[in-house]
């Protein structure tokens, strides 16, 4: 029974599963660049899970074109906003982590965190 | 419609619009507009306040004026109002409180960058405090960390940086969480407006259909929120943060920005989930197992401190703690001994960064404990002050923090499998407060040999020589005072602002 579920919904599944790759990357990952990576894979994954859920197997996407008014002739747009909005939080926070992370390389000549914190402590600020 | 009922609305949006303005003012002007509009919105809170109280119930503000599962919302009741006009006089003083620190540590071409920040920030929080809608939170959620970590970084040296990207990697995981369990939220209810979504968790709860998933999307809600504001094993960002940041910066995130995510969770578990499901679903007893671990472990920490500033930065860590261990507790008056004790630490946090900078400032800007000796008589306000935030914080009657204390204790009586852990850890975290606290006043208050003084080259500062610092001291003192000696109004308005969440 649960092993039925599991494959029927198997693209959510994958969703949770890259979710799980990209936050694990992010918390153990000393390299800052891979920290990134690791933190783009999972804002992407949950793209992955919202539009899923609001996908309806034979509708199109909710964009008038020919003239089809009805509700059951397209998916759940709402999703796909929720969507873009989290396209732009991420695309934001990538950039200022990306930018904190050229400043470190710049000052200590390493991308890995734990070297950076034992470089500071030598500098005695 | 009344037109005191636009303003919150107005507020969100007056500190969304000063914030693009400030880049292209000068640093100055920059300043003057923020002190306007942080004015402007606490006297717009304050009306709002008063309006509620007078109407005696919350009402809907619908945005763009769709109604109410399609369009966005805002939902001002008594403790949304309150909290707002709270958040502003902290933001206010604070700023006023750092202005010469902000002058000598933030380069000339930055400083106007700064009150961007500021101001987005203070929208962000706003939008927290009066949003109805969980999506919108989320992504003000984001502003407020980036703004912060603005805030953290905007002092160029490497231990900025360095806790910048530290704070910004412990948000992300948290927020990642938070988004996480929103989605399964929307997923399970269909709706994103948190009145809309509490039905229908209710019938979800009623049925017994999806409990596991509805549990998962209110852990990971709680967990994300919990990482956001440093509960305990997530606080390694903190200390740095706050100790290595500009005074105002230090001042604001502590006392302000984690306030934020704990009020939304507050939010969360009254208007989306209900309270009585969280309670029943035994996450809160995560949040009281943890919040415990962080009363004690914290002060543990601050005592092993030698660095004043990173000493308070600590002690936030241990006082964040006893708000989720009111969370915990599961009960109406956990949640307000929580609720108060996020004011009171609000209050009693920024008022000892302030001080403690007065307190370096006559000790060569060193923040190196033996330093201070003496540093009392050097800064007599800055002395009586830190006295005063280091006696609340113990929980010294007359002072803020003996009520929160003391309500925390009345809470705990009630709910009875927790009576016993929750007293001990109080009166342990309250000997290990006046442990760290205590040494650090009676070392302010040692007299120096004249000799050492000249030889280190220690001057003493008058009140009037940083006017706006003491007006800020002077300010944050009888903000500690008032809340101690005359809290029932203070309760009575949280439980009250309560009743309206449900």
């Amino acid at each position: 029974m649960n092993l039925a579920n599991l494959l029927h919904n198997y693209e959510e599944a994958v969703a949770m599963i890259l979710f799980g790759i990209g936050f694990s990357n992010l918390l153990l990952q000393k390299n800052l660049i891979k920290k990134i990576i690791g933190f783009n894979i999972m804002d992407t994954s949950m793209y992955l899970f919202l539009a899923l859920k609001g996908f309806v197997e034979g509708r199109k996407a909710p964009i008038v074109v020919d003239g089809v008014q009805s509700v059951e002739a397209y998916i759940n747009p709402i999703p796909s906003g929720l969507v873009l909005t989290g396209i732009v939080v991420s695309v934001s926070v990538s950039a200022l982590m990306l930018s904190l992370t050229i400043r470190l390389y710049q000052r200590y000549h390493t991308l890995d965190l734990d070297e950076i914190s034992t470089q500071l402590k030598k500098e005695g600020l | 419609m009344a037109f005191v009922q636009n303003f919150p609305f107005m507020s969100i949006i007056l500190s969304l619009f000063s914030g693009p303005i400030s880049s292209v003012l000068s640093g100055k002007k920059a300043k003057w507009l923020n002190m306007a509009v942080i004015t402007v919105i606490g006297c717009m809170s304050g009306a709002v306040l008063a309006y509620v109280l007078g109407t005696g119930e919350s009402y809907v503000y619908t945005m763009g004026h769709f109604s109410a599962p399609w369009g966005n919302e805002i939902r001002v009741g008594v403790l949304e109002a309150a909290m707002a006009l709270f958040f502003c006089v902290i933001m206010l003083l604070s700023m006023l409180g750092g202005a010469r620190e902000r002058l000598l540590e933030i380069e000339e071409s930055k400083q106007n960058l700064y009150y961007i920040m500021v101001n987005l920030l203070l929208c962000s929080l706003l939008a927290l405090i009066y949003t109805n809608d969980l999506f919108t939170a989320y992504v003000f959620v984001e502003i407020n960390t980036i703004s912060a970590c603005g805030l953290i970084m905007i002092r160029q040296n490497g231990r900025t940086i360095e806790a910048a990207t530290r704070y910004m990697i412990m948000s992300l995981l948290g927020s990642g969480l938070l988004l996480l369990g929103i989605c399964f939220l929307y997923d399970l209810t269909g709706h994103l407006l948190m009145s809309n979504i509490k039905e229908q968790v209710a019938l979800l709860h009623q049925s017994g259909e999806y409990h596991i998933p509805l549990l998962v999307s209110v852990g990971l809600m709680s967990v994300g929120l919990a990482i956001k504001s440093a509960l305990y094993p997530f606080h390694t960002w903190l200390p740095d943060a706050y100790g290595y940041s500009t005074l105002s910066s230090a001042a604001i995130l502590s006392s302000l920005v984690s306030k934020g995510y704990i009020f939304l969770l507050v939010k969360i578990f009254y208007r989306v989930i209900g309270f009585d499901i969280v309670r029943d679903s035994k996450v809160v007893n995560v949040l009281f197992v943890f919040g415990l671990a962080g009363m004690i472990l914290g002060s543990v920490s601050a005592i092993r401190e030698g660095n004043i500033r990173r000493m308070i930065a600590f002690s936030s860590v241990a006082q964040i703690g006893y708000i989720y261990m009111g969370f915990g507790l599961g009960t109406v008056s956990g949640m307000i001994a929580s609720i108060y004790h996020v004011v009171s630490h609000a209050a009693t946090k920024s008022l000892l960064f302030v001080s403690a900078s007065g307190i370096t400032d006559v000790s060569g800007d060193s923040t190196d404990f033996f330093d201070l000796t003496g540093a009392g008589y050097r800064n007599k306000l800055a002395g009586v002050a830190f006295t005063v935030g280091s006696l609340a914080m113990v929980g010294f009657p007359m002072f803020s923090g003996f009520i929160s204390k003391l309500l925390f204790a009345q809470a705990a009586v009630e709910s009875v499998n927790k009576m016993l852990p929750t007293l001990i850890a109080l009166a342990i975290s309250t000997i290990l407060n006046a442990v760290y606290f205590m040494k650090t006043v009676i070392r302010l208050y040692t007299p120096e040999k004249k000799a050492a003084l000249e030889k280190k080259n220690f001057h003493s500062i008058k009140m009037w020589d940083q006017p706006s610092k003491s007006i800020a001291l002077i300010c944050f003192i009888a903000l500690n005072i008032l809340l101690g000696l005359s809290s029932d109004p203070v309760v009575s308005l949280i439980r009250s602002g309560l009743k309206m969440f449900t």
